[in-house]
Parts: structure tokens; C-alpha cells; sequence
């Protein structure tokens, strides 16, 4: 049992820097991904996810497989592609979704064409999928960072992020913060799909955001409660994935998501909150 | 000083008028309904007063108060329901402008909530998620939140509309203790009846003004007839509004 689950993390140093990774990423990732679902944005994250390959798959090919241009292309790529997508949606009058649907598929094929110029398939791989597996100390200082920052920043903005989400005609009766808020919370979209970036690869970035957020909203109507829900669930998912990655050589990323899908799947069937279980057997109804 | 100065304002969307040519002002404390048929320009006045939208001419003067100090209660409010909020939670919004980003919300601040949860007939849903409440439970949390925000000037779009007579009744109370202790409150309103009994002064709104002051000499049937012919369409084929002055006081 103890070879199993804490032996792989004693004994290899890429395991123990894995999971920290993965903390890090929990930490600050699962709280926003709490916030894409509850403004209807889950599937904007995804989209923004692939539009960060272009940007990183340019720091590619200047510089090979380096963080920190990988890393400032994504960036770049991320805020671009969200402005973008903003101002075509607002002056042409195509829904911000559609107009962002196009934009990330453009990327998407322009990114995995940008890699192949260069790199190999194993390159190809490791841009789409991520390799936790192969981080080092640097990266994992780069995540720990982004991590740091996100939360900081969330501090800051989330007063007027909640009420932006449930009334935004009262925050802007009472408050300029709501903008810039909302600007603010793109930016650690990107920043944290970056961050996912370098462990899990660009389709499976917004991974451990969405997942856990979709799992907390089935065990609570309290947002606190839900956020720590969602940390707990993507940490939880990360270490699991992780051992089943190192015990039956399923390549970390998808181990990770596929361990979150079967929480998902859990939550979905005995969730308190809207569960299937809970809606077919409801009990006998109460007095008052 | 008047508490709200209308400058021959105009109103509207896309260079179209939904307000035309508005003057007058609004005395501090006075109880004032604004009705007319749908689309007579209400809500885009009351938009218009707490700043949501500009004016497309003209101009809104507040007397001397900031715009952030209104307390605005909109129609469809623009409510996320599902929203995991408690009643409390949203109530206490409306200490934002003491408040702000981040100041807590401190004993006395709680009792302050507490007070106006009760105040409107809600105790014991404190801890209820908004999504739970029915359309009039809802409307009572948002007037907890007006009574929290505690503002000069208290702008109500058609508070009562699909509420029972019991919450209309507890809400124009409120309405009326807002009048009694020196707030100005504008109301879009629909039902005439309440009007008349508890609204000293009315602004009959067709586009224009069609009659402004004490409600009994508003509402008359003749003036009622001319706001109803109203032409509630836009023209797209309207060539810009060549005068500003010979308008004005239409009808």
C-alpha cells in the first residue's frame, strides 16, 4: 500500500516535483474554473486554451522547447485571441462565442502547423498533452509563481467578481470596479491556462479548472464551500493521476483528467446537490 | 437645489428618441410616479437618471449628489438567480458604498443586514440561496438591498409588477417611510389606482411630457388619451431632430 501510493513520491524526484506542480495548479486553477462555470464561460476557457498554442508553438520554434518563450508566446496568444474575439463580437454583431469558436479552431491548426515545421511528433505530443512528468525546477518556479500571483489577484478582485456575476446593472450603479474586474479575471484565465499548459498540454489545460468546478456543483450551494470543494477535487485528481500514471504507464495528462472524469462521474450520479441518485429517490416529501 | 435637473435631455438608443426633449426638476423629497403607456421612454428615464445611458442631448443634473449614491432597482433586473449567493450575502451588497472592495462587514454591519432583511418581512432566510426565493421573496430582497444602501435618491422601475397584493402592500409602506424620512423616490408605475393614493406628484411620459405635477391634475382622462395615442414605433427613415428649443414642452 505504501509502495503504491507514497513510494513513487519518496522515491523520484520528478514525482514529488509533479505533485507540487500539480498543488499549484489546484490551488489557483480550481477557484477560476469555480468562476468560468458559474458565468457560463466554461467552454470560453476551453476555447482560450487552444488559443495559446499559436503563441507557444512561435516560442517553439525560436528557441526549441524553452519555458520562458513558451510561455511569453502563450501569453500573448491568450490576450490577443481574447481581444480579438471581443471586438469582432462587438463590432460586427457575431455572439461572442461564435466568433470565438473560429478563432481557436484558426489557432489550433495554425499552432500544430507552426510545431511541425520543427519539432517532431514526440514535440507535437508534448505541446498538445503536456509532460508533468518532465518538469524542472525552473518550470516548476514559473507555475508556483503564476499560482501565487492568481491568488493575490483573486483576493483583490473578488468582491466585485461575485457581484459582477450575479447582478452586474447593481455593480455598475454603484461601482466603476466592474470592468476592470472582469479584465482582471481574462488575464488569470490565460495566466492559468498557461500554467496548465506546461503540465497537461493545450487540450487538456482548462482540465483540472472546469472539472472540478462541474464536481463542486454537485456537493454544494455555497460558493466558499464549492471553491474548496473544487481545490480539494483537482488536488485529489492530480495525485491520483499521478500514481496511476506511474503504476500503469498511462501518460500523466490524460491519467489526471480521466481520475477527475470519474469524480465527475461520481458527483453526477450521488451529488447531494442535484445528484441523479438524489433526484430519483428523493424521500418522501416534507411538511413545510 | 433640486434634487434631479432635467436640461432638455434626450434619451434613446441608436440616435433614436425614447425621451424627447425633457425639462424640469424634481424638488429634494418629493414622491414622484412616472407612468405611460409601454414604451413611453419610463425605464430608459429612470436608465438615464442613474447613469446607465447617456444622454443622446441635453443633460441629467443630479443636485449635488454622486452618481454612485442613487439607489436603482431595475425591471428585468439583469439577476443571475442560480447564482450560489445567500439572501444575506446579496443583501449585504448594498453596503458596497461604505464598504467598497475591502472593508469588512463588522458586527454592527450585521445587525444593519439583519435589520433590513426583517424590515421586509424575511426573517429566517438568511441563509437561503437567492436561487430558492419566489418572484415576490426575490423583489423584497431587493428592496432589503435599497433599504441598505441607504441613498438620497431612490429610483424604483415597476417594483410591483407580478407581485401579490400583500408584498405590493409591505413594499409601498417601505416606499412610503422612504418618503417620510426625506428621500426623493421616483417610481415607473402602471397601476393607477396606487398612484393616485400614494403618489403626490406624477410625470405622465409619452416620449415628451405630456403633463408634470400634482397627480389629481396628471391624471386626467384627456391627458391619459394623449399619451395613449403615443406612436410607440421608431421612424427609421426620421431625419434628425432639426430644433431644440420650439419642441420642448411638447404636447
Amino acid at each position: 500500500m505504501y509502495d503504491a501510493l507514497i513510494g513513487p513520491f519518496t522515491e523520484f524526484e520528478f514525482m514529488r516535483r509533479a505533485l507540487a506542480a500539480v498543488i499549484a495548479l489546484s490551488l489557483a486553477g480550481a477557484p477560476i474554473g469555480v468562476f468560468l462555470m458559474l458565468r457560463r464561460m466554461s467552454l470560453v476557457g476551453d476555447a482560450m486554451a487552444h488559443a495559446i498554442l499559436p503563441g507557444a508553438a512561435i516560442g517553439f520554434l525560436l528557441s526549441g522547447l524553452n519555458l520562458f518563450a513558451m510561455t511569453a508566446g502563450g501569453l500573448i496568444a491568450g490576450f490577443a485571441v481574447a481581444i480579438l474575439a471581443g471586438v469582432v463580437a462587438r463590432s460586427t454583431g457575431l455572439k461572442e462565442d461564435a466568433s470565438l469558436a473560429t478563432f481557436y479552431l484558426a489557432s489550433l491548426a495554425l499552432g500544430v502547423t507552426i510545431v511541425s515545421i520543427k519539432g517532431t511528433n514526440i514535440d507535437l505530443l508534448h505541446v498538445l498533452f503536456g509532460n508533468i512528468l518532465a518538469m524542472d525546477d525552473q518550470t516548476l518556479l514559473v507555475v508556483a509563481f503564476n499560482a501565487t500571483v492568481t491568488l493575490l489577484v483573486l483576493a483583490v478582485i473578488y468582491r466585485p467578481l461575485v457581484i459582477e456575476s450575479v447582478d452586474p446593472l447593481f455593480l455598475r450603479t454603484v461601482s466603476r470596479a466592474g470592468g476592470p474586474a472582469h479584465l482582471a479575471f481574462l488575464a488569470l484565465v490565460v495566466i492559468n491556462l498557461v500554467n496548465g499548459f506546461q503540465a497537461l498540454g493545450t487540450l487538456l489545460a482548462v482540465g483540472l479548472m472546469i472539472m472540478p468546478a462541474g464536481i463542486a456543483r454537485f456537493w454544494s450551494r455555497d460558493l466558499t464551500a464549492m471553491i474548496s470543494i473544487a481545490v480539494i477535487a483537482a488536488g485529489v485528481s492530480g495525485y491520483a493521476g499521478l500514481v496511476l500514471s506511474f503504476q500503469t504507464r498511462i501518460p500523466s495528462g490524460p491519467a489526471i483528467i480521466l481520475v477527475a472524469t470519474a469524480f465527475y462521474v461520481v458527483s453526477v450520479l450521488f451529488g447531494s446537490v442535484g445528484g441523479l441518485v438524489r433526484q430519483m429517490f428523493p424521500g418522501r416529501h416534507l411538511e413545510a | 437645489m433640486a434634487a434631479l435637473g432635467f436640461h432638455n435631455v434626450t434619451l434613446g438608443y441608436d440616435r433614436h428618441p425614447a425621451v424627447h426633449h425633457l425639462k424640469g426638476e424634481i424638488v429634494p423629497g418629493a414622491l414622484v410616479a412616472v407612468i405611460g403607456p409601454n414604451g413611453a421612454g419610463k425605464s430608459t428615464l429612470l436608465r438615464g437618471i442613474v447613469g446607465i445611458l447617456k444622454p443622446l442631448a441635453g443633460s441629467i443634473h443630479l443636485g449635488g449628489i454622486d452618481q454612485r449614491d442613487i439607489a436603482y432597482l431595475p425591471q428585468t433586473a439583469d439577476i443571475d438567480r442560480s447564482f450560489p449567493i445567500s439572501v444575506f450575502d446579496f443583501v449585504g451588497t448594498g453596503l458596497w458604498r461604505g464598504i467598497g472592495l475591502f472593508g469588512g462587514i463588522g458586527k454592527a454591519a450585521r445587525e444593519r443586514i439583519l435589520r433590513a432583511i426583517a424590515a421586509v418581512g424575511l426573517n429566517g432566510f438568511e441563509n437561503r440561496p437567492i436561487g430558492t426565493l419566489s418572484g415576490g421573496q426575490m423583489q423584497r430582497v431587493l428592496f432589503a438591498r435599497v433599504l441598505l444602501q441607504d441613498a438620497a435618491l431612490i429610483v424604483l422601475d415597476e417594483p410591483f409588477n407580478a407581485i401579490d397584493s400583500k408584498t405590493t402592500a409591505d413594499l409601498l409602506a417601505l416606499v412610503t417611510r422612504w418618503h417620510g424620512e426625506g428621500r426623493t423616490v421616483l417610481a415607473a408605475l402602471h397601476d393607477m389606482e396606487m398612484v393616485r393614493a400614494h403618489f403626490p406628484q406624477t410625470l405622465l411620459l409619452a416620449r415628451g411630457p405630456v403633463a408634470w405635477g400634482a397627480t389629481a391634475e396628471v391624471l386626467t382622462a384627456e391627458n391619459l388619451m394623449v399619451a395613449m395615442r403615443m406612436c410607440e414605433a421608431f421612424d427609421d427613415s426620421a431625419a434628425a431632430c432639426a430644433d431644440d428649443d420650439e419642441r420642448s414642452q411638447a404636447a
